[in-house]
């Protein structure tokens, strides 16, 4: 083998491509049903063999997801819009402050704290904790509002993780120390040189915290009352709802649900795969 | 001061105190909320495990009553089997898969972003809208998957019945949403090993096949330990797919042969309003969660260890 390329790459053999093309497709699949049966009338679920092109009835069906009343699903996009943009903006402050203590200002216990954080990260004691926090909700009168779905979910240490690997990588201690000089304080220095340092790792933690609170399902179906759902309660009550078999009502809500996601990953799914191979080196 | 010694010293007292009280202050959010919404439920939860607690309000102290009742339950005992089956079936060959596609992706040719983007998209996907697909997809009467099935000559399988066919059906669902984003991890990882440890090999005549198991895996380990516990939590925690595979109860099927763990909690919790049990069972899950991070930890050091 002589490779002078300064790549180690090889170019991809023939069964590769095949390889990957068969990945592509499982992938990409059964989003491409969920549009199928969306776009088709009733019976299209329960046809054999079954179709394989969309129809021409989404519009029809959008309306009629929409419009379903047990399910409350435009209630239920809304919430989680507002839900998961709160969670998101919160995070975002919460952990780029952290971050930057952690990457670049000096105190005792800093390391010890540090070593919580990433021992927070990995169980999500949200979940553990389920009861008492729905205790806590019924005394605070909080069930079925959306602090009471928007609260837990700030607890984010990966967040923290991630922009303390940004910060360290972005900011070199000489500029905050050249800021100091000119007599700024650690919050004017936030503000002025931190911030816009790790705007990339925002724009990626961001993202992920979006994808991540638009999926919570067990939190939100647990607190929540159906009348006031966020978007995965309300879907799985479509698919509960006296329409049993109706998959192309369902599979539209499915669809609905998934749009706003499809939308952030087609503008910004560069930064995405680059934010993430980024975070996995660090990590 | 000394650990700023670079930085002349400032007079002002509120300078100083800047210095000083900053750094705490800024992490001090996290902390805060990490006490009232992480660590304050966990500590609740085992004083609430010890009391027969029913939804009124009213409780008396049982000790470790409940502890004792879900050791000696068969649903339990049969949530935990399930659990733990799901998660090694979903698991293997979801990070196996992964490193195959990684490699597969690390390659040169046209389209890679494009390919990369498209293995990411599952997990851009609504989890219960996923779940609701793959459910309707593996329907016994006219569900593709058994469609596909009959073409090959086999019998239409009736996957909510039974262990295997519903773990399968579910493992699918986990592993069709996490393949890609793991294939990612390592692709990034994979990116930075030394190239010359490669055209070592390469002038040793290695293979390409060689060269990945001898070289590409072991420089991946730290990446690998990192993608297993993400999985382990996410396997243990597994509720929206189990759950809406079962056409949104809790039980798991009529014999519940996929309920986990978390459909057990909640059901103790929402349907039969025990918070006592309930939070028990969210006690033992979390020594589980424990026990199984610790077990992966040491077999993946171990393995390593025997290169």
């Amino acid at each position: 083998m002589n490779r002078h390329a300064p790549t180690r790459l090889w170019s991809a053999s023939p069964l590769t491509r095949l390889a990957l093309l068969v990945a592509l497709v499982l992938s990409v699949w059964p989003l491409y049903w969920m549009v199928v049966i969306a776009s088709r009338d009733t019976s299209a679920a329960s046809q054999v063999p079954p179709p394989f092109l969309p129809g021409g009835n989404l519009g029809t069906n959008v309306r009629r997801a929409l419009a379903d009343e047990s399910s409350h699903l435009l209630t239920g996009l809304g919430n989680s819009i507002v839900v998961s943009g709160t969670v998101t903006l919160a995070v975002v402050v919460i952990s780029s402050l952290a971050g930057f203590a952690f990457a670049r200002l000096r105190f005792a216990g800093r390391t010890g704290l540090l070593v919580v954080v990433l021992l927070t990260m990995m169980v999500p004691l949200q979940q553990i904790g389920i009861i008492p926090l729905y205790i806590a909700m019924v005394q605070l009168n909080w069930v079925n509002t959306m602090q009471a779905v928007i609260l837990p979910f700030l607890v984010n240490g990966f967040g923290i993780f991630l922009m303390r690997q940004y910060t360290v990588q972005a900011v070199p201690n000489e500029l905050i120390e050249a800021a100091r000089m000119d007599g700024a304080s650690t919050w004017r220095i936030y503000l002025s040189v931190v911030l816009p340092a790790v705007r990339p790792g925002i724009a990626v933690l961001a993202l992920l915290t979006f994808m991540q609170n638009w999926n919570e399902f067990l939190w939100p179906l647990v607190v929540l009352q159906p009348d006031n759902p966020t978007v995965q309660v309300a879907i799985r009550g479509l698919s509960q709802s006296n329409h049993g078999q109706d998959y192309s009502m369902i599979f539209t809500g499915t669809l609905l649900s998934i749009v706003p996601l499809v939308v952030v990953f087609a503008a910004f799914g560069r930064q995405i795969v680059g934010g993430l191979m980024e975070g996995a080196v660090k990590a | 001061m000394a650990t700023t010694a670079k930085v002349p010293p400032r007079g002002t007292l509120a300078a100083r105190a800047d210095l000083k009280a900053s750094p705490y202050l800024f992490v001090s959010p996290y902390f805060l909320l990490f006490a009232l919404f992480g660590l304050f439920p966990l500590g609740f939860t085992l004083w609430v495990s010890l009391y027969n607690w029913k939804l009124a309000g009213d409780k008396t102290y049982v000790g470790l009553h409940n502890y004792r009742f879900l050791l000696g339950d068969d649903g339990f005992w049969g949530a935990v089997t399930n659990t733990l089956g799901m998660f090694v079936m979903a698991t293997v060959p979801q990070l196996v898969l992964a490193l195959l596609l990684a490699n597969a992706l690390n390659r040169r040719m046209r389209g890679r972003l494009a390919l990369r983007m498209g293995v990411l998209l599952p997990m851009v996907t609504s989890v219960v809208a996923v779940a609701i697909v793959f459910s309707q997809l593996f329907s016994h009467q006219y569900g593709m998957i058994n469609w596909l099935l009959s073409l090959l000559g086999v019998d239409r399988i009736d996957w909510t019945a039974g262990k295997l066919p519903s773990w399968t059906a579910i493992s699918a669902m986990v592993d069709w949403r996490w393949t890609g984003y793991n294939a990612i991890i390592y692709l990034a990882a994979m990116q930075t090993i030394p190239s010359d440890l490669y055209e070592a090999a390469a002038l040793d005549g290695a293979s390409p096949r060689r060269q990945f198991w001898h070289i590409t895996v072991p420089q991946l380990k730290p990446v690998i330990v990192f993608t297993v516990f993400i999985s382990t939590m996410g396997g243990l925690m597994l509720f929206a797919e189990p759950m809406m595979f079962g056409d949104g109860r809790l039980d798991g099927g009529s014999r519940g042969d996929f309920q986990t763990i978390s459909l057990y909690i909640v059901q103790a919790f929402r349907e039969r309003n025990n918070y006592g049990m309930a939070a028990a069972a969210a006690w033992l899950l979390f020594l589980l969660i424990m026990i199984v991070a610790l077990v992966n930890y040491l077999l993946v050091n171990r393995v390593r260890g025997t290169k």
